[in-house]
């Protein structure tokens, strides 16, 4: 076949396709397609992603933190307390537990297990902890306990007050806990302590007016947190 | 419905718009900002609680006091001491580098029995009690033969309760076989016991000096105490004191001295007896102390006429002028001092002669026992122990002379002579051998003959924490906890002007099965049965510390050292002492030969000199990696190292900037690279000292060679110290 014909034969046919086209797949398909596409990514983002990035943690053993609250004197920091530098204990090692916990008390399999396992073994309980910042940030208790005067449950929420210890979610990408982005994959919050982002912290650093940064530095901005 | 092109593209828009309005990509970005922020393998400092735990250094002589920041039971960094008299809160490259010791992959982690050939590194961990009884047994055998000095033991020192629980145990096994690695103290103190007949060491009252003429001393390079040395140059610079440096090549030391002499290498006692000569010459000299408190100043005054700064002048290579210009500022100064001790003074004693002229230049200018000067300190006098009762065998194998003929005969100055022993083979080799705290195989000169000889030792044993190059070719290791794990004195002396005792205290729990070296001596005492079981009768060495300590223990455990800051070496006084200046050994020593590098000037037309830097630890501790890192690239370049010479003698042999030469003396030849400096002398060529190790860790071995394995060992004719300083040396080809 030569060149010519060729080209003829091509033009000829494609109005011929146009025509078939939107006669049989154009117009109300189209749109449908569009629905599927959409609806998919809608429920990709908003479900299954969040199932997907949060990996599920069971703490090595329950926890009641009211039981503990009514026991001791001094609330919150009776267990979580600070040290005499001023920095901030954390999750309270076995050696705080040791007193009351060296024999098993009570009837509970997990009281069980944290005497079998750890305290009679001597090791420290590798307790999952949903409110740890990245390292990349400065974050001391004693600024905002002492100074600040916050109360606890400013950015911990009820937890002095719950019965058991919820699932501990690890974002796969970054090693953190999803509380600190917040349960709400979409990041709106409703109490101060749903979420422990850096604008979280931000926002109640301008409100109050805090510029303040370490004392050899002295600057202001990012430095006040990232150290 | 036919699903075309179109409708696969509607479906991607409408995915498109469904993920922008879901919270997908915008959290997607935010997790891995944070990711690439939080590498895993970025360090991270461990959480919780952190707090200081005091102790003090033993990696070299020096004494500082440290304090290790420790967060729960992990140590995470080592600073200086304050309060500590020693170093006021510095710290050295070494010390800060502590932990990678202590956390290392160099650690021997149980007790080794070897089972290959002897430094084919095949070991089977074996208990404690089994290493100990297979170490008794031994000891056992050799002296059921008769011959209880056939046991020796190697020490980094003899100092402070370990060494003398060694040195007890020799005793009462019946070895007079007790040996030391040597030090520049060596030479100090057999120069103390020749000039003013006392057993004692030297102080340097340094921070009140107002000149100070170092003979090649690296007093920035790490000599002495070096954190205490470089304070005391900091006190110099404030106070406007004097700083004269007489070394062949520009040190650290040198380069921030006021005055730098460049003398030829190995006329350091020249200089200083035509000094001697000036000051004598011009009465320059300190009367009422010469006059007062000194012998036989005439014999002195004959020995010097000889030395003329002429004679000076052309060993040394400087002018004339400037031999006497410097003897008389030295002497106009109202407190000088000078010093000797090639480098950081820890490798040899050196030349007696040298060490003497030195401290005859002290003694004309009144700088004995006095502020700002060279002060004689006594020894530490806390560890009393009953004398231990001897048996036949004992007393017999006492009376026998030292294999190292070290403290008789021409050695009478000498205490311990391993190089002797090990380099030339000079003695009776002994069929135990027990090393401490040493590192033998790689840090005594003439390496090759050393390595020989320690191989016709048919039973050596190592207390090393480390798989150093001693352990490795050991055949059996019991290894010692890390000086951070375990409860010691530590007597300093490195010069210090006054009495300290340190503590040595566990800031951590044991990483590994390991004991403290006490409580090892102790155990095998045991074993030993019979007498020597008798003369160890603490329950261990906490024990025997806390005893021994008594008085002092409380002040310890407070303070973490003992310090006697009110000390004062004794005043002259008429009818007391006399500092006899010539006479009898003294013309002897002061007439001795100087010491020529071995080798034919014909074959080997170069001089190797090693040198030591403060970024290089040589002795038994190796560089840990942090220190490695910081060794310039004018030093070591991958895994060459870098010989200095001088770019006039390059272009005489015709070698260039990086070219890679065959370094070869009369005992070994190694793989170099060149390195064009003007900082040292034409002729002359550098090495540093601390590289080429083989064993340790990838971060330490196989890097430069070991300038000991070139470098032969010359007995000073006065005392038997090794007094080499370099060695004749040429460059070939690869």
């Amino acid at each position: 076949m030569s060149s010519q014909e060729d080209k003829v034969k091509t033009l000829s046919e494609t109005p011929a396709d146009c025509q078939a086209g939107q006669g049989s797949g154009g117009g109300p398909f189209i749109v449908l397609f569009f629905i599927i596409g959409f609806v998919a990514s809608l429920v990709v983002g908003w479900v299954i992603f969040p199932k997907v990035l949060y990996s599920q943690k069971s703490q090595p053993f329950d926890f009641n933190h009211r039981l503990h609250l009514e026991q001791v004197d001094d609330g919150c920091q009776s267990c979580h307390f600070f040290r005499e530098d001023g920095s901030f204990a954390g999750v309270p090692k076995l050696e705080q537990c040791i007193d009351c916990h060296e024999d098993v008390q009570g009837e509970s399999e997990d009281e069980a297990v944290f005497v079998e396992q750890y305290v009679a073994k001597e090791r420290e309980v590798p307790w999952l902890i949903y409110s740890r910042q990245p390292n990349c940030v400065f974050f001391p208790h004693a600024a905002h306990i002492f100074g600040a005067k916050l109360e606890c449950r400013t950015c911990h929420g009820d937890t002095g007050t719950s019965e058991s210890l919820k699932p501990y979610e690890e974002n796969r990408i970054t090693g953190y806990s999803r509380d600190i982005w917040g349960r709400n994959i979409a990041g709106f919050k409703s109490n101060t302590w749903d979420r422990m982002k850096m604008d979280d912290c931000a926002q109640c650093h301008e409100t109050a007016g805090i510029h303040d940064s370490s004392v050899q530095t002295g600057r202001d901005a990012c430095f006040v947190c990232h150290k | 419905m036919k699903v075309d092109r179109r409708s696969f593209l509607s479906l991607l828009i409408g995915g498109a718009a469904g993920t922008a309005l879901s919270p997908l990509p915008w959290k997607l970005t935010d997790d891995l900002s944070i990711w690439t922020q939080n590498w895993p393998w970025t360090p991270v400092p461990p959480r919780g609680e952190s707090y200081y735990e005091t102790t003090t250094c033993t990696l070299c002589p020096g004494g500082c006091g440290i304090k290790v920041r420790k967060i729960d039971q992990r140590c995470v960094k080592i600073e200086g001491a304050d309060e500590h008299p020693v170093n006021k809160g510095g710290v050295c490259i070494l010390g800060l580098s502590g932990l990678q010791l202590l956390y290392g992959p160099t650690r021997i982690r149980t007790p080794l029995k070897r089972v290959g050939k002897r430094g084919e590194g095949k070991w089977e961990p074996v208990s404690w009690d089994q290493a100990l009884t297979r170490l008794a047994d031994k000891l056992k055998e050799v002296r059921a033969q008769g011959a209880p000095e056939k046991a020796a033991c190697l020490l980094d020192s003899s100092r402070g309760t370990v060494g003398h629980l060694f040195r007890r145990l020799m005793t009462v096994y019946g070895s007079p076989n007790f040996f030391t690695m040597p030090s520049v103290e060596d030479a100090y103190r057999a120069a103390l016991k020749l000039t003013q007949g006392i057993e004692a060491r030297v102080g340097f009252d340094l921070e009140n000096a107002d000149f100070v003429l170092s003979f090649g001393c690296g007093l920035l390079d790490g000599w002495g105490s070096p954190v205490r040395v470089f304070k005391a140059n900091s006190t110099w610079k404030e106070n406007h004191a004097t700083v004269v440096q007489i070394e062949p090549r520009l040190s650290n030391t040198a380069a921030k001295a006021d005055h730098w002499l460049a003398i030829k290498p190995g006329s350091e006692a020249e200089l200083a007896l035509a000094m001697a000569n000036v000051i004598v010459g011009r009465n320059l000299y300190r009367s009422e102390f010469v006059d007062g408190f000194c012998e036989n100043f005439q014999g002195l005054k004959r020995i010097l006429a000889l030395h003329t700064p002429e004679a000076a002048a052309a060993a040394t290579g400087l002018a004339p002028e400037v031999v006497v210009k410097w003897a008389v500022e030295f002497a106009r100064a109202s407190r000088p001092v000078a010093l000797y001790g090639r480098g950081q003074g820890r490798t040899a004693a050196g030349s007696l002669r040298q060490c003497m002229a030195v401290m005859l230049l002290n003694a004309l200018v009144g700088a004995v026992n006095r502020a700002g000067g060279m002060w004689t300190v006594p020894d530490y006098d806390y560890i009393g122990w009953e004398e231990p009762e001897l048996d036949e065998v004992a007393r017999a194998g006492l009376e026998r002379p030292r294999a190292d003929g070290a403290g008789s005969g021409k050695y009478t100055p000498a205490s311990s002579l391993v190089q002797r022993l090990l380099g030339s083979g000079a003695g009776q080799l002994p069929e135990v051998l027990m090393v401490a705290r040493c590192n033998p195989l790689y840090s005594l000169p003439e390496n090759g003959a050393v390595k020989d000889n320690f191989d016709k030792i048919p039973f050596v044993v190592s207390f090393s924490s480390f798989m150093d190059e001693t352990a490795a070719n050991a055949d059996l290791v019991l290894p010692e906890h890390v000086y951070l794990e375990r409860l010691e004195d530590v007597p300093v002396t490195a010069g210090l002007s006054c009495p300290v005792i340190g503590l040595c205290q566990p800031v951590t729990e044991p990483r590994w099965d390991t004991r403290s070296l006490g409580d090892v001596v102790i155990a095998l005492a045991r074993k030993i049965g019979d007498s020597a079981a008798a003369a160890f009768q603490w329950d261990d060495y906490e024990a025997c510390l806390k005893e021994t300590l008594e008085d002092k223990w409380d002040t310890l455990e407070e303070r973490g050292f003992w310090y006697d800051a009110e000390f004062r070496p004794p005043a002259w006084e008429d009818g007391e002492g006399k500092f006899r200046l010539a006479g009898g050994k003294l013309d002897e020593v002061l007439q001795a030969d100087e010491i020529v590098p071995a080798g034919d000037p014909a074959k080997f037309p170069l001089i190797l000199v090693p040198y030591d830097s403060i970024r290089l630890a040589h002795d038994y501790i190796g560089d840990p990696p942090f220190m490695i890192k910081a060794v310039g690239d004018d030093v070591l370049k991958g895994k060459d190292v870098c010989v200095q010479i001088n770019p006039a003698t390059a272009r005489k042999f015709a070698v260039s900037e990086g070219s890679i030469v065959q370094l070869i003396t009369p005992v070994g030849k190694a793989r170099v690279r060149v390195h064009l400096d003007e900082a040292v002398m034409p002729g002359v060529l550098y090495v540093p000292r601390g590289l080429g190790h083989t064993a340790y860790d990838a971060y330490l071995a196989g890097k430069g060679i070991n300038v000991n394995a070139l470098i032969g060992s010359l007995e000073d004719p006065a005392s038997g110290f090794d007094a080499a300083w370099g060695i004749r040396a040429k460059l070939a080809k690869v």
